[in-house]
């Protein structure tokens, strides 16, 4: 390619050659996209019309299901834990956001980088912590009043731990976007304060509002570990498919209650397309970002609640480190390491975490070049129209797939005799596939932002020139989206160092994961080694980010002076 | 490190010559052959098991995919098209028959097979499963716990109804575990139907939580976290060994007990070699071992007692029809979701 474009203006046939390869890597991703996703999906909604031994039996399961009131109680249970959990985040890290984008209280960078910690740990560290500290033999137990940690509340606590960085996001984007002059004005008119807060702040932040309790919503409903771990008799859906998959063996059952997940995920996903569909612009291009005036007395109160949101998100991962090394809690408190001794513990062992690192690191690389190669194709790509479309429509499909159901998808589909993807089943490759797919949207609309961001005139300008398309990708294109190129590496890497419900029915014994390793040390009742190695991996995860830190701030001086002048 | 890498290559060299060596001996000779094991064992079992039967049996090499009981049953269904295991090998007897049922299993009788107790073999004249070990239910009575609440030792399952234990007792969830399902089978068969399900009412009333997970209720009562743990005797030792305050009481009314079995997957393409694992998994130095760390063994009076354990539990071990348990089992699990899956459900009483 290079000789062809150094050489001036290219041939004709070189040029077909560049739009035959462009449009074979269209069809690649589509194909992948078919495979990882829209067949296993497929398959699985078949399997819950089928009985044992594979003959339709119409809504046969469907009627089973729902003769007894236990599934009831579980979908009414699944509601509950999504809308109170929601409530309880979405306050929290409105005001946590509020405190760092609208008053001047100090050591703002530091209570940013603390509400992102939960990201770098599993969120089963949550929930293993809150039954140290409130579990009936709990620090803290006479907090609960009498309560149980075991149900609801440990639910609805943990996941708040667990989902609050995912709301300060969302949250914190909209409230960076503001304007001043608005503010300005209604000062100069003497509007009150509150008066402002609900005419100015919250309108202009409805939609962040709105965005973060989908995402708040949709992540509670279809959480499978913090239920599994501190859940006890509250049954949900989630924990409910691993009831019937894993406890009865029962895979038709198992579907029918997939089924019903994913039609509330997707059910919710429609109603945030419909919402964001609505949204305006509001921030028009002369609109003077806001900047914070000192207030002594608000500045003070807001540092004081973001103090104690921090100090619970930094306790509650103190409390884990430390009941981590003691011997036999509550009745030897000498101090040992022998909890990191994961040989001798269920799960797979130090070998679980090395396969941890390989899955994380396989998904990173693989990952990133092919949402890098599937957004390019949707935002800059030529012909093909329809393809292209069906990939946009299959990456925004994952976020509405709870990770369990592409689990069980994908046994049905890969160990189905006489499929030729069939030798995937049981390797590490089939993680990293289900990893990638599983986190395909958020990565692909990241990628897909930034490329939008590069001016099209560098294709036109390069396609009049005649020069090949892959030169101007590798030359402009990938140094310009450098940034979101590692975010989206060090998302999947994250997501593959903690995630479990996507992998939970497809590791094998050589390819056991240290995440997974958490849930089995918890489930055979070895507490002490599922922290530890929750740490372990929650440490591996800070190692990654601060690498990820480090080559994001070298990269944006060599490659992102642009932006400042733009 | 340098001594061991001379090993490892004079150990390479050696493989490749014998390997050229059996390449050599006309078929069916000892090549070296890998058999893929599923099973449910513990990992400490599953070194000892995998060295004594290859000293034994040179030139085939075992394979382990380890996971839980419910896991390993849950594989083999999925992949029952498409069969990746040669023998499932330390799997509970009740998700055997499931398996059984399935027609998953080939039927193969070893040699030595009649020196098992008649309850540790699928009793057809070739047999599907044959049992290696076994576990027992256990009370896992957390002393230290007791004494501040002062209630009183059980001696009996029924003692378990006492109101001193309300929200004390933790079990495994039947329909999660195969833990908690042998527990309730084993009521059912020990009192008949009828009041089987009148003492699991009352049981009901003291139970704070069903765990998903067999091994859980023993480990957190050990812990403190609840009184008293229904879980099983290899366990209880376990946890009394490693210093927690507990008795582990095996009751007087009666012994429910599950047992790990094995078993040649049809369609594996490995049957020879598979059958020589079957025939070494039922002999008497196999039963030493499972006895070492096990209550009771397929060939009686092979197993050593469990230290912290009462003596001769063996022999009073309750007379369990696994075939009836796993036949109701469907039957059993709703009639149990019905009275106390449900939270509504369990108000009402």
């Amino acid at each position: 390619m290079a000789t062809i474009a150094q050489a001036g203006p290219a041939s004709a046939a070189g040029r077909d050659l560049g739009a035959l390869s462009m449009s074979a890597l269209t069809v690649a991703v589509a194909a992948l996209l078919i495979a990882g996703l829209a067949v296993p999906l497929l398959m699985m909604v078949a399997k819950s019309f089928q009985a044992t031994r594979g003959e339709y039996v119409g809504l046969a399961n469907y009627a089973v299901y729902f003769s007894s009131a236990a599934p009831l109680e579980s979908i009414g249970n699944t509601l509950v834990v999504g809308v109170v959990s929601t409530l309880v985040t979405i306050p929290l890290a409105f005001v946590y956001a509020y405190g760092i984008h609208r008053s001047c209280m100090p050591a703002k960078g530091l209570f940013r980088t603390i509400a992102l910690i939960p990201l770098l740990t599993p969120s089963l560290l949550f929930a293993l912590s809150l039954v140290q500290l409130f579990g009936n033999q709990g620090i803290l137990k006479e907090w609960m009043f009498g309560h149980s940690i075991y149900g609801p509340i440990g639910i609805v606590i943990g996941m708040t731990f667990a989902h609050f960085p995912h709301c300060f996001i969302v949250i914190s984007a909209a409230l960076s976007l503001s304007d001043r002059r608005h503010y300005e004005v209604a000062e100069s008119l003497g509007t009150s304060k509150l008066r402002v807060f609900f005419t100015l702040t919250i309108p202009a932040a409805k939609y962040g509002l709105i965005s973060a309790s989908i995402v708040s919503f949709m992540l509670s409903i279809t959480d499978f570990g913090i239920p599994k771990v501190i859940g006890g008799q509250y049954s949900v859906l989630a924990t409910d498919i691993y009831k019937q998959v894993i406890g009865q063996q029962n895979f038709e059952m198992g579907s029918v209650v997939s089924v019903l997940l994913l039609a509330a995920a997707v059910g919710t996903f429609a109603l945030a397309r419909l919402v964001q569909r609505r949204q305006v612009a509001m921030m028009s291009g002369r609109a003077v970002p806001y900047e914070p005036k000192p207030r002594h007395g608000f500045d003070t109160l807001m540092l004081a609640i973001c103090a104690v949101i921090a100090l619970a998100i930094v306790g509650i991962l103190l409390v884990a480190v430390a009941s981590s090394f003691i011997r036999f809690w509550p009745y030897n408190l000498s101090l040992t390491l022998k909890h990191y001794n994961f040989d001798l513990a269920a799960g797979g062992g130090w070998q679980a975490y090395r396969n941890s690192l390989t899955l994380a690191a396989w998904t990173a690389a693989v990952g990133t070049v092919v949402v890098f190669i599937g957004a390019y194709l949707v935002e800059k790509g030529r012909g093909l129209t329809r393809v292209r479309q069906l990939i946009q429509v299959l990456a925004a499909t994952p976020m509405a797939v709870p990770g369990l159901v592409l689990g069980l998808a994908y046994i049905f589909f890969f160990n189905k005799p006489g499929n030729p993807l069939g030798f995937l089943y049981g390797s590490m490759a089939i993680l990293v596939l289900v990893t990638i797919i599983h986190y395909y949207s958020v990565t692909h609309f990241t990628m897909l932002t930034a490329l939008k961001q590069v001016d099209p005139d560098f294709e036109s300008v390069s396609d009049s020139l005649k020069a090949s398309r892959y030169r101007t990708v590798w030359k402009v294109t990938v140094p310009l989206c450098m940034p979101a190129i590692l975010d989206v590496s060090i998302y999947f890497f994250l997501s593959a160092m903690t995630t479990v419900s996507a992998v939970v029915f497809l590791y094998s014994t050589q390819t056991s994961l240290a995440s997974i390793a958490v849930l089995n040390m918890d489930d055979a009742g070895e507490y002490a080694q599922a922290i530890a190695m929750a740490i372990v991996i929650s440490g591996t995860c800070l190692a990654a980010r601060l690498v990820h830190y480090i080559l994001t701030r070298g990269i944006a001086a060599r490659t992102q002076a642009w932006r400042a002048t733009a | 490190m340098q001594p061991q890498g001379w090993c490892q290559r004079w150990a390479r060299r050696a493989k490749a010559c014998l390997a050229a060596v059996s390449l050599a001996l006309p078929l069916g000779a000892a090549a070296n052959v890998e058999l893929t094991v599923y099973t449910a064992y513990e990992n400490d079992d599953l070194k000892a098991y995998k060295a004594a039967f290859e000293k034994d049996n040179p030139g085939i090499t075992i394979n382990w995919v380890r996971d839980s009981t419910g896991v390993v049953t849950s594989k083999l269904i999925a992949e029952k098209e498409n069969p990746r295991a040669d023998v499932v090998w330390g799997l509970a007897v009740t998700s055997l028959l499931v398996l059984e049922d399935l027609d998953l299993l080939q039927s193969y009788a070893p040699k030595g097979l009649e020196k098992l107790s008649p309850n540790f073999r699928d009793p057809a004249a070739v047999p599907k499963w044959l049992g290696n070990s076994g576990w027992i239910c256990a009370i896992i009575f957390n002393e230290a716990e007791a004494k501040k609440k002062s209630a009183p030792k059980p001696v009996t399952w029924k003692d378990l109804a006492n109101p001193a234990y309300k929200g004390q007792i933790v079990m495994s969830h039947p329909a999660s575990s195969g833990t908690g399902f042998m527990y309730v089978s084993a009521w059912l068969q020990l009192y008949g139907e009828a009041e089987g399900w009148k003492f699991m009412d009352a049981l009901h009333q003291n139970v704070a939580r069903y765990m998903h997970s067999g091994s859980a209720p023993a480990a957190v009562a050990a812990k403190g976290e609840y009184m008293i743990g229904l879980g099983f005797d290899v366990r209880g030792s376990r946890l009394k060994e490693e210093g927690a305050p507990i008795d582990v009481i095996m009751p007087k009314d009666g012994l429910g007990w599950d047992m790990n079995a094995m078993a040649i997957i049809k369609g594996t393409k490995k049957a020879a070699v598979a059958q020589k694992l079957m025939d070494w998994g039922v002999s008497e130095g196999a039963n030493r071992l499972y006895g070492s760390t096990r209550a009771i063994a397929a060939i009686p009076g092979y197993a050593k007692p469990l230290p912290h354990l009462e003596k001769n539990i063996d022999n009073r071990i309750m007379k369990q029809d696994f075939a009836w348990a796993a036949k109701n089992r469907a039957r059993i699990l709703a009639e149990w979701e019905r009275r106390y899956g449900s939270k509504a459900d369990a108000k009402k009483k």
